[in-house]
């Protein structure tokens, strides 16, 4: 045991799982003892599905060094299909669990097609270029997800893009009815279960960083060429990076997704991709536990100033600067690290002085 | 056999540097290898063999297109005229990842190096061909993940320790000196176990003793792993003491072939580097 605990690696990916459980637990209490209220109680599901996408979209961005922008939209496909899935098989599989996980795998492998389809142009571009692809990407699927009619009856799934052509016999009802988006949907969520998908994207996550396959995602970012010149294929592994990163993406927008009674597209819409890119920026690129930490704070931060009405977007910016400046900042790094040596010096001079007078 | 063996071409009997090598098929076969950017032709009617454990030099001054010809080789750029053939087959077409896995590896003249990963992870990438473990293993850490990192790790550690380079395992590579950088490409070169190995100006940025020891593990290099070596070096200490053929380029066509003695009192040779005698001097 001891072993392991010397090995880096192994001890960053166990304090990683540590701290999600621990602050699970003390959720659960605290949720158990009346100590939370509703509304705080309403953001645990999203928050562990917006972990999950700042996890995931860190695989991309902080281990294979790709810009995405349209994150958001693989995390619609997995909501919409989940949403889908679940009302088609809510009279096959009876058990409510079994079903959101069934749900979750299904919106998972759409999203993860849906990557690999749009990756296979997307990747043939880099940097910057890559950037605006995966943005226009993100767009269009949100459009087509407001276009998009699904209905349900005695026949099975009736699908079209234009609300007249979904005719339905009696007894069906719509799933997805264009702009308005899903409604009646079955709420399946639980925090629990959300907190064993976070697990089950790190797990993933950090499992494929420490294999050979991760370190030649790592190479790839670091040295394009170098990585060629030892007989890796770059493409393949930008697209396996782009797939899992797209396909845990999904899955957490299937657990978003079936934690509403009603979803529009317009919630996976850029913003919603630039705000998980925050996320993981601020973490730390690469640092998947920073992106975990930073993701539960932040998007809990907004909310919880709520009461401050118009100043709360102000002060929502003034922290992402703090946290950027200690981050990242040279200066201000070395200016922190004097002053807790001063303050240290002190303390020891104290503590001498005090032995002294003794 | 091999997915490549329908391109197998039948290769010359050539004369070789080396007593060793006779009577093999050479390891490289280059035949009148050309490549022009534009208007402007870089390199021309290169041709040239290389035994399977020969150390050649390509040497010529600046722009002469040496690392042009590294680029051809490793399918960096493909060639406008001419073949090369790796182990008896023609790389025609394939990409770099391709030629490497057929047997060539190589190293930089600007270092490139994963800089943000451990000396030995960089080592571990170069071996990515030689683990066996399949994604879904890797994905799942299950036992065959644990036994072929064991294994990778233990044979990345005997290759940083046959560099010399064991103590460094586990620095970030960005941050080692210039020379170690230089000995862990070579390192993470060799661990793609390739059949010849091309090094880019290994020396450049060593000083004399540095450079004394390259010499020294360039040949240790060959005499273990039983590799042909080519390299591209100005140093003509280090080239002259450890090539058995050297090949002069200039303006991208080959001035001048032959063994270190050859080359040093060959007049074109002597000309390219130092100009041409004045009439009036004579």
């Amino acid at each position: 045991m001891k072993k392991l605990w010397n090995n880096k690696t192994t001890r960053t990916n166990l304090t990683t799982y540590l701290v999600v459980t621990v602050a699970f637990v003390v959720m659960q209490l605290m949720s158990s003892f009346g100590q939370l209220g509703s509304a705080m109680k309403g953001y645990l599901i999203p928050v562990c599905a917006y972990i999950v996408m700042a996890v995931s979209l860190n695989l991309l961005v902080g281990v294979c060094g790709e810009l995405s922008l349209g994150h958001a939209g693989f995390m619609g496909i997995g909501a919409f299909t989940g949403i889908v899935i679940a009302a088609l098989l809510q009279d096959a599989i009876p058990n409510d669990t079994l079903l959101l996980v069934v749900a979750m795998f299904a919106g998972g492998i759409m999203a993860g097609i849906f990557g690999f389809l749009i990756g296979i142009p997307a990747l043939r571009l880099r940097g910057d270029y890559l950037a605006i692809v995966t943005l226009a990407f993100g767009e269009i699927l949100k459009n087509i997800f407001s276009n998009l009619y699904v209905g349900l009856d005695s026949e099975g799934l009736h699908m079209a893009v234009s609300t007249g052509k979904v005719q339905l016999l009696e007894g069906g009802r719509m799933i997805l009815d264009g702009p308005v988006g899903a409604t009646g949907i079955t709420k399946l969520s639980t925090f629990p279960m959300g907190f064993v998908l976070i697990l089950f994207t790190l797990f993933v996550v950090l499992n494929l960083i420490n294999s050979k396959e991760g370190r030649a995602i790592k190479a790839v970012r670091d040295n394009r060429i170098a990585t060629e010149s030892v007989g890796i294929n770059v493409t393949a592994f930008r697209m396996k990076a782009f797939v899992v990163s797209a396909f845990l993406a999904g899955m957490a927008g299937t657990l978003f997704g079936l934690n509403f009674s009603s979803l529009q597209a317009s919630k996976f819409n850029f913003n919603a991709s630039i705000n998980v890119l925050v996320f993981v920026v601020l973490g730390g690129m690469g640092n998947i536990l920073g992106s975990v930490i930073s993701t539960a704070v932040l998007y809990i931060l907004p909310e919880a100033m709520r009461g401050l009405d118009d100043l709360r977007m102000i002060l929502y910016a003034v922290v992402l600067i703090i946290v950027m400046l200690f981050t990242w900042s040279p200066s201000v790094k070395n200016a922190v690290q004097s002053v807790t040596a001063s303050v240290q010096e002190k303390l020891r001079k104290n503590k001498k002085e005090a032995v002294n007078n003794e | 056999m091999n997915e490549y063996s329908r391109k197998m071409i039948k290769v010359s009997s050539v004369n070789l540097f080396r007593e060793q090598d006779a009577g093999k098929p050479p390891v490289l076969d280059v035949r009148n290898l050309g490549i022009d950017f534009g208007g402007l032709t870089a390199v021309d009617g290169f041709n040239m063999t290389i035994g399977p454990t020969e150390i050649s030099g390509l040497i010529g001054p600046n722009g002469a297109g040496k690392t042009t010809i590294f680029n051809l080789l490793t399918s960096v750029y493909q060639p406008t005229r001419g073949s090369i053939l790796l182990k008896g087959i023609d790389t025609k077409g394939m990409n770099t990842a391709k030629v490497n896995k057929l047997g060539i590896a190589r190293t930089f003249q600007n270092i490139r190096l994963f800089n943000d990963m451990t000396a030995l992870d960089n080592v571990k990438v170069g071996m990515h061909n030689e683990i066996k473990c399949s994604f879904l293993a890797s994905l799942l850490h299950l036992p065959s993940y644990y036994k072929s990192e064991k294994k990778a790790n233990e044979k990345a550690m005997e290759l940083l320790d046959f560099m010399g380079l064991a103590d460094i395992a586990d620095q970030k590579a960005g941050s080692l000196p210039y020379g170690v950088q230089r000995r862990l490409e070579i390192c993470r070169a060799l661990a793609s176990n390739p059949a010849i190995i091309l090094l880019d100006e290994p020396a450049a940025g060593m000083n004399p003793s540095e450079t004394a020891e390259l010499m020294h593990q360039i040949r240790r290099i060959r005499d273990t792993f039983q590799i042909a070596i080519f390299l591209i070096e100005h140093d003509m200490n280090l080239v002259m003491n450890v090539c058995e053929g050297i090949v002069v380029v200039n303006y991208g066509k080959i001035i001048a072939k032959g063994t270190p003695e050859e080359i040093k009192n060959n007049p074109a040779v002597i000309e390219a580097y130092l100009g041409k005698k004045k009439e009036a001097d004579a």
